[in-house]
């Protein structure tokens, strides 16, 4: 049994140098089988999976095998008379546990991977990853770092007006970073709907669900870059919500991790003396704005602001987009709406690009308010509105309509 | 004595429906009707209908992914045709399908003048084209149709879905409703109304697999109204059956969905098992190997598929033990399966096997469907499941299953049986035409599929990165030929209905069964006296 398991890995070693699927340089075009990976988990996966497909393949050439040789020797045309034989239960015995013992000796390998991947004792590293619609956040909770990693393929090559970059809607803002051999432990959870976390080449696909944390680990083997995305379902944007794993040495890792910001002084400074921003002009903001807004905004709201009602308001001629005051605007893109899809961007975007996309809200689609709102404006409601959050109740939010 | 029978038959030969006069006339005559072949009709018709809606919208979804970058319809859109693709070829194709052939075979088959219950079987019919109006109307209320799949995923399909999903919860409890009464229909004639001498294991393949079939769907159709009900609460009524913030669990409503889920997919494909069954022995000239064992694995696969949900479900988290538990029972259910596959190689073998259009679909089904087999006791290795869930591996696997699969079953079905429907024989070459057509392209359609999704292409997105668009194209290349040369078919059909080359009552060679003995087209009522059976 294990020596079928290990003669078969030495066939799938030499299957995978014929096929040779593991280069992360550039993506093969042409791929047919499933990556061999850079973890001890995604070798044991790739084996078990060309194991499975010789005994399938064994089973098929014997199978397909007799019913070709009957499909070409026992026709009709060839003046063939029937036989009239329609049992034998010693046959039928033998093609039931024949299988049977196969199954077994599949079982146990799958097994034994399975009992490994459950253990994720020991780890040296923990990195929580939340998914929301639809973005990835890594907390690296021993590392107090977090940060939100957005795809950043642009509108354009989206909408096909411009040349599609090699990493199409691979590509994020910021990588998830992680060192070489050390096992890393995984927390993945929600915010929202469900998500799945998926590298391929790390062998880890995890489901995200709000409110509960299920956990997942590796030891990447090799230095390089990962990618994977979204594989469930999760609204508008699940096909765009990339995943990228940076594997680094671990020199290279703490290097990495000494010129992180930590989470809590990420806007300390700007809150307590909103004055002292920047001010932008007005064709900065609109540009930046509309930036901003295709990749955030506009996969609920639309392009063209028409939003899809009533599930996602729109935001033209809108009351929140042209009415005032504007610090109404900028609170519900800062706190979002509790018990809705609009979630709370106050720790995803920086004051200048909130600003950005406020001021672009209220000028585009024929809102032509004229307003210019500049960094210090939505800091100085950052600041108004450090208070304990409203508690909604359920009765509101999902009662009766 | 025997004059009389002949009279019988004679004035019942004679009685057709009520047939009205002028537009009311023909309405009244289909909507009141309660004759099991009136009614086997509509649902075919109703399945045709909606094979060539739902292909539509899967060409839709292959044209938008025939390259990448937004092309024809928006992500949201694209989600929708996902979502009405998946529920309307389950429960607007397949079910009704295998239901129009149930009511027309089933009393032929066993000797009965009509179904047990025919006031039942109108209603249940006739709920449908209802059903299918609430889903369809859907697609044009504010915030769009359902846009979440058709597994409805909670929270998606709750606090985050479009208003008209309270539209799709009503049309599936309809659905619901209607195959249950179907199915108490079945059962109820299949138990009662059999011939003398017809017992339970003299039944054809198609009957038994069809009596095991409704009481796997009166089990889960209720569990599947309960669990959008509990959506419907969930999202109206303040409960938090799925919602972590008060006390619920998005993975209970996996659970409970895929309760019914996986039973489901045997719904499907236990009819299809039955069909290949009565084409294969006909037209090798054999009787069906090992009909014992074939009868005994479609009860023991029905019984497994009650134990195996969790399979779809492996990258949730659930613990260890239930991992290992439905990997194994997963897995166990291909021994029975391959049972099936077994013995209709034997029954081939040492045939004398001529190729006409049914037996070419069957043969087909045999192979391809083989091939879904392989792939899903790949997915049901935990651990390699862990890289193909949610992939378009699992989308190649499941197509494999139920396109070459189960599609195919149904179109072999009608080349068979359509002459003993309609007395005419359907056209021999257009129909080869149409076998090796749908065969070639359903290869070039689903089989790439395998490779995209092992190289890493998740299911449901309407854009992808680069490196996937080769076996893109050639997917959608394969799905538009697949697509039209069902056109084939449909032309086909009707030109077969309206007219043809006569046939007697045998029709084939070599087909046994009650209904071969009956004229083609058969009486009204096919069987006033029970016919002897041998």
């Amino acid at each position: 049994m294990l020596n079928r398991f290990q003669v078969s890995r030495a066939l799938a070693v030499l299957a995978s140098m014929v096929t040779g699927s593991s280069a992360t340089a550039a993506a093969d075009y042409w791929q047919l089988n499933m990556f061999k990976g850079v973890t001890p988990l995604s070798h044991d996966m790739y084996d078990l999976h060309m194991v499975c497909m010789l005994v399938c393949g064994v089973i098929g050439v014997i199978v397909f095998g007799v019913m070709t040789y009957s499909l070409i020797y026992h026709r009709k045309s060839r003046g063939v008379t029937p036989a009239t034989f329609h049992d034998n239960n010693r046959l039928e015995i033998f093609w039931s546990i024949v299988p049977f013992l196969i199954l077994v000796g599949l079982a146990v390998p799958a097994t034994r991977v399975l009992i490994k991947m459950n253990d994720s004792n020991q780890s040296d590293i923990t990195i929580k990853v939340v998914g929301s619609q639809w973005k990835w956040q890594y907390q690296y909770l021993d590392q107090g770092i977090s940060f939100f990693s957005n795809l950043t393929t642009p509108y354009d090559q989206i909408h096909n007006k411009q040349k599609k970059g090699q990493w199409y809607l691979r590509e994020v803002d910021k990588p998830l970073v992680l060192p070489i051999n050390q096992k890393i432990r995984f927390l993945v959870t929600s915010t929202d709907v469900v998500h799945s976390w998926w590298v391929p080449e790390l062998g880890i696909k995890r489901d995200a669900f709000p409110g509960f944390m299920y956990e997942a680990w590796a030891i990447i083997e090799k230095p390089g870059i990962y990618r994977g995305q979204c594989t469930e379902l999760c609204g508008i944007n699940h096909g765009f919500m990339p995943i990228v794993v940076e594997a680094v040495s671990a020199d290279d890792f703490n290097k990495w991790v000494a010129v992180q910001t930590k989470v809590e002084d990420h806007y300390a400074e700007t809150v307590n003396n909103a004055a002292a921003q920047k001010r932008l002009t007005r064709a900065e903001l609109m540009s930046a704005g509309k930036a901003k807004y295709q990749q955030m905004c506009a996969a609920c709201h639309n392009a063209n602001g028409k939003g899809l009602p009533p599930m996602y308001p729109a935001l033209k001629n809108s009351s929140v987009s042209v009415g005032r005051p504007i610090s109404r605007h900028i609170g519900l893109v800062l706190h979002g709406v509790p018990g809705s899809a609009m979630q709370a961007y106050k720790d995803q975007l920086t004051d200048a690009e909130v600003a950005a996309i406020v001021t672009y809200e209220r000028n585009a689609w024929g809102n032509n308010t004229g307003d210019l709102v500049q960094p210090d404006d939505v800091a100085k409601v950052r600041q108004s509105d450090i208070s304990t959050p409203k508690m909604v109740k359920q009765a509101q939010v999902g009662g009766l309509r | 004595m025997s004059q009389a029978i002949a009279h019988d038959i004679d004035h019942h030969e004679e009685h057709g429906p009520e047939q009205g006069k002028g537009v009311l006339g023909f309405i009244k005559r289909w909507l009141f009707t309660t004759n099991h072949k009136d009614i086997g009709t509509l649902y075919l018709w109703l399945a045709l209908f909606s094979f060539f809606v739902a292909g539509g919208m899967a060409l839709l979804i292959r044209a938008e992914l025939f390259q990448p970058g937004h092309r024809l319809v928006d992500p949201n859109f694209f989600n929708q045709m996902i979502t009405m693709h998946g529920l309307l070829m389950l429960f607007g194709v397949v079910m009704p399908a295998f239901t129009g052939m149930a009511n027309w075979q089933i009393p032929m088959m066993i000797g009965a003048p009509d179904m047990a219950l025919p006031r039942l079987n109108n209603w249940s019919f006739w709920i449908l084209p209802f059903a299918f109006t609430l889903l369809g109307s859907t697609m044009f209320h504010s915030g769009g149709g359902p846009n979440f799949g058709w597994t409805m995923y909670a929270p998606l399909s709750t606090t985050y879905a479009p208003p008209s999903t309270d539209f799709m919860i009503f049309a599936v409890h309809m659905m619901g409703l209607s195959s249950i009464m179907g199915s108490i229909n079945i059962i109820a004639t299949i138990l009662n109304m059999r011939a003398p001498g017809m017992t339970l294991m003299k039944m054809p393949m198609f009957v038994w697999t069809w009596l095991i079939t409704a009481f796997l769907l009166i089990a889960i159709m209720p569990v599947l109204a309960g669990a959008v009900t509990m959506m419907l609460a969930d999202r109206h009524f303040g409960t938090s059956f799925f919602e972590a913030a008060g006390g619920g669990d998005p993975v209970l409503f996996q659970h409970i969905f895929w309760f019914f889920g996986h039973p489901e997919v045997y719904v499907l494909v236990l009819p299809a098992f039955g069909v290949i069954s009565e084409i294969i022995p006909t037209f090798s000239r054999k009787p069906l190997f090992g009909y014992h064992f074939m009868v005994w694995a479609t009860v023991s696969i029905a019984v497994l598929s009650f134990v195996v949900w969790v399979h779809h479900m492996f990258t949730t988290g659930v613990p260890l033990g239930a991992e290992l538990f439905f990997m194994y029972t997963t897995m166990l259910i291909s021994v029975p399966t391959g049972i099936k596959v077994f013995n209709w190689v034997s029954t081939m073998f040492k045939g004398a096997m001529t190729f006409e259009t049914p037996m070419l679909f069957a043969i087909a089904f045999v192979f391809l469907f083989t091939i879904g087999g392989f792939t899903g006791l790949m997915l049901a290795l935990v651990p390699a499941d862990f890289q193909y869930q949610d992939t378009y591996f699992v989308v190649g696997h499941f197509h494999y299953v139920l396109v070459p699969g189960v599609i195919f079953a149904l179109l072999g079905a009608t080349y068979y049986w359509i002459p003993k429907w309609t007395g005419h024989m359907y056209n021999e070459t257009l129909g080869k035409w149409h076998f090796w057509l749908s065969v070639i392209s359903v290869n070039i359609a689903f089989f790439p599929m395998h490779f995209l999704g092992l190289a890493g292409m998740p299911r449901r997105i309407p854009d992808y990165a680069l490196q996937f668009t080769n076996f893109n194209m050639i997917s959608t290349i394969g799905a538009f030929i697949f697509g039209f040369s069902q056109l084939l078919f449909l032309y086909n059909v009707i030109m077969t209905v309206r007219g043809g080359k006569k046939v007697d009552a045998q029709v084939w060679e070599s087909a046994h069964g009650l209904e071969w003995t009956l004229s083609s087209p058969p009486p009204y009522h096919s069987f006033v006296t029970p016919p002897p059976v041998a």
